[in-house]
């Protein structure tokens, strides 16, 4: 009797390795599900979040910011520094400096979506890479950007 | 009582059976950094101590330190693989507080990615608990389709793992019919892969060995240390906050609450396995149901809560969060709780851990589903 239990069981067994190797090999002949970077890269969503940047005004070129601190005062991670001041003739405040401590940032977005004038933005850099990291701790966000200064 | 942490032995008495072994903290069955100090007795453990706190990061103290708005990101980044539930639970929270209106079709879309990130992390579950037990293959299996839940929450979130979707008073922008259609359409080819997760281990017999009868929690046990969630549900107690205090209208779905009365790490598996199906069903619902207008109420920019206390509970891919609001008035609030459920799963790993054998530990660890960042928070 005990011995009919085990055959019992190793057949058993041996039915339900086959049902899961079936599903394995199964696999062998389907398509890759990685793709190989960097040769190639997986698209990215329109609303991904690589660091935040600033935008240019159309008409001239220079940040959009209009230095309000909002978006330095909400950051959870106080990891924005901004001044401003104004450009001669000018009626409203610029930001002559806009720094991004992205090592600490956790891309809420918190920043991005209070700005009254919707100057920020999140870039769509993921490759980030340095030998330093002073690059990342003090990233000058207006760097590409005109400047009235 | 108070156990010392480091073990009792002494050297002269350190035999060649009785030695004391170091689970972790950095083991890949703890899942994070968590630290077992097991007190053994050749294969069989005589005792085991969790340690915890190698991750901990005052996650309360930092929210009374921050503004409502601000502490969002924090709250999501307690729980990385249900980051969604705790985010769900925090707006909630402040918006019992503070009486904002949700519309509709928010707290649809809310119930949408809440329950595609519970599958996210029901699937990852699957896939690390079968790799603690030695298969290599059903982690690739389920990390192929999370992938996919992934892209399609990426698409709405922007971020792949730290959700910070939900904002007071609804969400910060629209899904569009596109997106819709792909999560149906993910739904459809997923319900036709499942069976392959059940080909592969469940009717699995060398699985059925490693976890039938294994770590056996009794309803009993279950209540008394606060268990909740697919644990509790595994040893027989129907208990699930989205059917008993629904919120975010999840009462208006149609869904099962699984229930497995072995209290096994079987039992928590079947629990886990149907529940994927159930939020597939939720999903389908709060889809085809899904109403026109606005994803944001009115708000104001600078959020002021008034006087007063909250507690709003939700039902997180692991168990019952309860996030408790105590507001003097003001930007900041005054005191929050978090009442964690890995936390209270993981005390009753000592109990159940007496006399196994050490990879049945293991075993047991990997079905209580451990969040090791939410357990420390
Ligand atoms: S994304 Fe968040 S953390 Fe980063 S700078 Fe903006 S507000 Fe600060
Ligand atoms: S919130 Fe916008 S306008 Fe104000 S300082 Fe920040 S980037 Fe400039």
């Amino acid at each position: 009797m005990m011995e009919c239990c085990y055959i019992k069981e190793v057949v058993k067994g041996f039915f339900s390795l086959c049902t899961g190797m079936r599903v394995t090999m199964g696999n062998v002949f389907t398509r890759p599900a990685t793709v190989q970077w960097p040769r190639e890269s997986a698209p990215l969503p329109d609303r991904f979040r690589g660091h935040i940047m600033m935008l240019a005004d159309d008409a001239t070129g220079y940040p959009k910011c209009i230095a309000c601190t909002s978006c330095a005062r909400n950051c959870p991670s106080q990891c924005i520094i901004v001044t401003g001041k104004k450009p001669e003739g000018a009626k409203k405040k610029m930001a002559d400096r806009f720094e991004l401590d992205f090592t600490k940032c956790s891309l809420c977005g918190l920043c991005v979506e209070i700005c009254p004038v919707g100057a920020l933005d999140f870039s769509r850099d993921y490759a980030l890479a340095s030998y330093t990291r002073n690059d990342f701790t003090t990233m000058d966000l207006l760097q590409e950007l005109g400047s009235p200064f | 009582m108070n156990r010392p942490i480091q073990p009792t032995y002494t050297l002269d008495k350190v035999g060649e059976e009785n030695f004391a072994l170091n689970l972790g903290p950095q083991h890949p069955g703890t899942h994070g950094v968590l630290r077992v100090v097991l007190h053994m007795d050749g294969e069989y453990i005589l005792q085991a101590d969790p340690v915890l706190g190698y991750g901990h990061r005052m996650q309360e103290k930092i929210a009374e330190n921050m503004t409502y708005p601000q502490a969002l990101p924090y709250v999501c980044r307690m729980d990385y693989l249900g980051a969604l539930s705790y985010n769900l639970a925090w707006v909630l929270a402040v918006e019992k507080l503070c009486q904002f209106e949700v519309p509709e079709r928010a707290e649809a879309i809310r119930v949408i990615a809440t329950e595609l990130n519970r599958i996210s992390s029901h699937l990852l579950w699957w896939g690390a608990f079968l790799l603690d037990l030695g298969g290599f293959t059903p982690f690739l299996q389920a990390l192929t389709d999370r992938e996919r839940i992934l892209d399609i929450l990426e698409e709405v979130t922007g971020s792949r793992l730290t959700y910070c979707y939900f904002r007071f008073g609804g969400l910060p922008s629209d899904v569009d019919e596109a997106w819709l259609t792909r999560v149906l359409d993910f739904i459809k080819e997923f319900r036709d892969r499942l069976p392959r997760y059940h080909d592969l281990v469940t009717g699995n017999v060398i699985f059925h060995h490693r976890s039938k009868d294994v770590g056996v929690i009794l309803p009993f046990d279950a209540a008394g240390y606060g268990l909740s969630g697919p644990i509790l549900r595994g040893s027989g107690i129907n208990f699930d906050v989205r059917k008993h205090e629904p919120y975010s209208g999840y009462d208006r779905y149609d869904f099962e609450v699984p229930v497995d009365q072995n209290g096994d790490c079987l039992g928590r598996y079947n629990v886990r396995m149907a529940e994927i199906e159930q939020s597939l069903r939720i999903i389908e619902q709060a889809i085809s149901a899904i109403p026109e207008g606005p994803v944001r109420s009115k708000v104001p920019k600078l959020i002021k809560a008034p006087e007063g206390e909250v507690a709003v509970a939700v039902e997180t891919p692991r168990g019952q969060l309860v996030i408790y609001i105590v507001s003097e008035g003001g930007k900041k609030p005054y005191r929050v709780k978090y009442r964690v459920p890995s936390f209270a799963n993981l005390s009753i790993f000592a109990k159940m851990a007496k006399g196994q054998l050490l990879a049945d530990a293991l075993a047991i660890l990997g079905s209580l589903d451990m969040v090791i960042p939410e357990v420390d928070r």
